[in-house]
């Protein structure tokens, strides 16, 4: 029997319940399923951004990071797959959902496989998660399913959506079994940007065999 | 252990008045603090540099001088020197040039500055800030102890036959700290060259200092200054004190809430959990105080910022008042007791004096007679050939 997999899903919705967080738990739950029918296990976390809203905006403010967000920060350093789900306001994500992920430490999330998920009140909005979010994740070198989620309000009643979150939790599970993210950081982690104390506080490793480390004892600047 | 305050030199609306001090007011209130500070027995006063309002500090030198000229114990120091900016041959005459006015009473921290746009102020690009601090300390090392230099780097004009002067007082040259909160090849330079390190941990979760200071401990030792706890550490922290505990915590909390870089941010009590700042009673600064020790091992210097957010110099001397008359006083009883006999005290003058030349006179450079050419010679100074053979073999 393999290690479980840790599944975080953040959610950006306010209302309650929210229908952000119920596309969200759907996608988490069928997740849970089919990883369950291909013979693994799945632990399930929610991050919901409403209770991190304060703590958030003064990590924007001030860098200083509160408890439940490092909180939710471990989360995701720990996590195999992430699914991100936000309401749309004025056609953009919630300022929550981006502030959230724009306090992250750049290195956090690199290579993890990751679920894009929206909600609206209106379908025009329907192609915000894949021109808005997916810039988004890009930057912060995550690996987003091909299948994004949306769900207007007409969409509840469709089993279409279904269809697609079924769609999209596949290219997860088989995007978390490929074991991508884990060996990207296994062969590759140096190569990437970080900062000493980034990654969540995790990468605290310090390369002695660098031109800053020989200027620093005395060398000289490398042309 | 020294114990002293660190001002970042703002100038600050008082939150609770509502009166912004003009920079005349601050400046004058500064050095009453200064001269407060070794008035109630504390050790060092530490000044930052800033080139942009609302700050005032942007010659350090010369008020540390004032300062000097109008107290007979206290150590003057930065919090910090900007090495980025700085041209290290003026931070070297600068602070020489202090170094002899204070008859030694000085040393200076270190540190890069990251506000980006004072950088092409000065000529300079933040996006080099490390290896140009990097850079300039190992030219401002050698300034202070070679007589004459020869030196090219990337971003500093060539020097060739370049003496800095004054030398250092008895040729001694001033300690440095090197101040990072997050730079492991600055902790490695540190380390490197044998010099302190001091981190102002006011943001980050401890773990991230401790193993930051750590590793310059490892390197210190690893270099063949001492072992791993005769590294020269020194510490930021942050207290507002009352009698009562609870008149601290409502009398400091309307300058917490709109202090520079975390008003307006996080709550009082939850910045007290996971950051040095204390606020309370005499006894709990001295309790929180205690546990820093615990977490980095005996350290040779704790500064206190105490003088920002707004809060008025009546305050502050208070504050003095309380922290050199109840809260050090036990602090030192407290870490002396515990301190590893094998930990040596902060550097002073006298004592690298006494290190450098035991018994011996130290060192007095007198130059030679002006010959119209002395930038060209080899040797400005009348005994710096015997120096040279006596550094050189």
């Amino acid at each position: 029997m393999t290690d479980p997999y840790t599944l975080v899903v953040v959610t950006a919705g306010i209302g309650d319940p929210s229908s952000t967080r119920m596309l969200a738990d759907r996608a988490a739950q069928r997740t849970r399923d089919l990883v369950t029918r291909r013979g693994g296990t799945a632990d399930v976390q929610v991050v919901d951004l409403r209770e991190l809203a304060a703590e958030v905006t003064t990590a924007l403010t001030s860098t200083h990071v509160g408890p439940k967000l490092q909180l939710a920060i471990d989360a995701l350093g720990r996590a195999d797959g992430v699914i991100a789900a936000t309401p749309v306001y004025k056609a953009a994500p919630s300022g929550l959902f981006s502030s959230f992920f724009q306090v992250l430490d750049n290195d956090l999330l690199i290579g993890k496989p990751v679920v894009l998920a929206a909600t609206a009140g209106t379908a025009r909005h329907s192609l915000v998660v894949d021109e808005q979010l997916r810039s988004l994740f890009g930057f912060l070198r995550t690996l987003v399913a091909p299948t994004s989620l949306f769900a207007a309000p007409e969409d509840w009643g469709d089993p279409g959506l279904n269809k697609r979150i079924d769609r999209a939790v596949l290219e997860l599970v088989l995007l978390m079994e490929s074991g991508f993210a884990r060996q990207v950081r296994d062969e590759s982690w140096h190569s990437y940007q970080h900062e000493f104390g980034s990654a969540g506080g995790t990468e605290v490793s310090i390369d002695l065999d660098s031109d800053m480390m020989r200027l620093a004892a005395g060398g000289t600047v490398p042309d | 252990m020294q114990f002293g305050v660190f001002s970042v030199s703002d100038i600050t609306r008082d939150p609770v008045s509502g009166h912004t001090p003009s920079e005349a007011e601050r400046i004058d209130a500064v050095v009453q603090i200064a001269k407060k500070t070794e008035e109630v027995g504390l050790d060092v006063f530490a000044i930052g540099e800033h080139h942009n309002p609302p700050f005032f500090s942007s010659a350090p030198t010369t008020l540390l001088a004032f300062i000097a000229a109008a107290t007979e114990r206290l150590i003057l120091t930065t919090s910090t020197t900007l090495i980025t900016t700085n041209d290290p041959v003026r931070i070297a005459e600068e602070y020489a040039m202090l170094q002899h006015l204070s008859k030694g009473r000085m040393d200076l921290m270190l540190g890069r500055g990251n506000t980006a746009p004072v950088y092409p102020w000065f000529g300079q690009d933040i996006r080099q800030s490390l290896p140009l601090a990097l850079e300039n300390y190992n030219l401002l090392h050698r300034l202070w102890r070679e007589d004459v230099i020869d030196w090219e780097g990337k971003f500093r004009t060539p020097l060739q036959g370049f003496t800095s002067t004054p030398r250092p007082l008895d040729d001694v040259p001033p300690f440095v700290w090197h101040g990072s909160i997050r730079t492991p090849e600055i902790a490695e330079q540190a380390a490197y060259y044998g010099d302190g390190f001091f981190a102002n941990h006011i943001f980050w979760p401890k773990e991230h200092y401790m193993r930051l200071i750590k590793f310059y401990r490892q390197r210190y030792a690893h270099y063949g200054h001492g072992t791993e706890q005769q590294a020269i550490v020194g510490l930021g922290g942050q207290a507002y004190i009352a009698r009562r505990s609870q008149d601290a915590v409502k009398e400091f909390r309307p300058y917490f809430n709109e202090a520079p870089v975390y008003g307006h941010g996080p709550k009082m009590e939850d910045f007290m959990r996971s950051t040095p700042l204390s606020v309370g009673s005499p006894q709990e600064v001295i309790d929180k105080t205690l546990t820093f020790r615990e977490h980095f091992g005996d350290y040779q210097r704790q500064l206190f910022l105490i003088d920002h957010a707004g809060l008025p110099l009546k305050t502050v001397l208070d504050q003095l008042e309380l922290l050199g008359g109840e809260v050090v006083p036990t602090l030192r009883k407290e870490l002396a007791a515990k301190r590893d006999p094998q930990v040596p005290d902060a550097p002073t003058h006298a004592a690298r004096v006494k290190a450098k030349y035991g018994d011996l006179l130290p060192r007095q450079p007198r130059p030679n007679a002006n010959r119209g050419d002395n930038v060209t010679g080899g040797s400005p100074y009348q005994d710096t050939d015997q120096v040279t053979q006596a550094a050189g073999n």
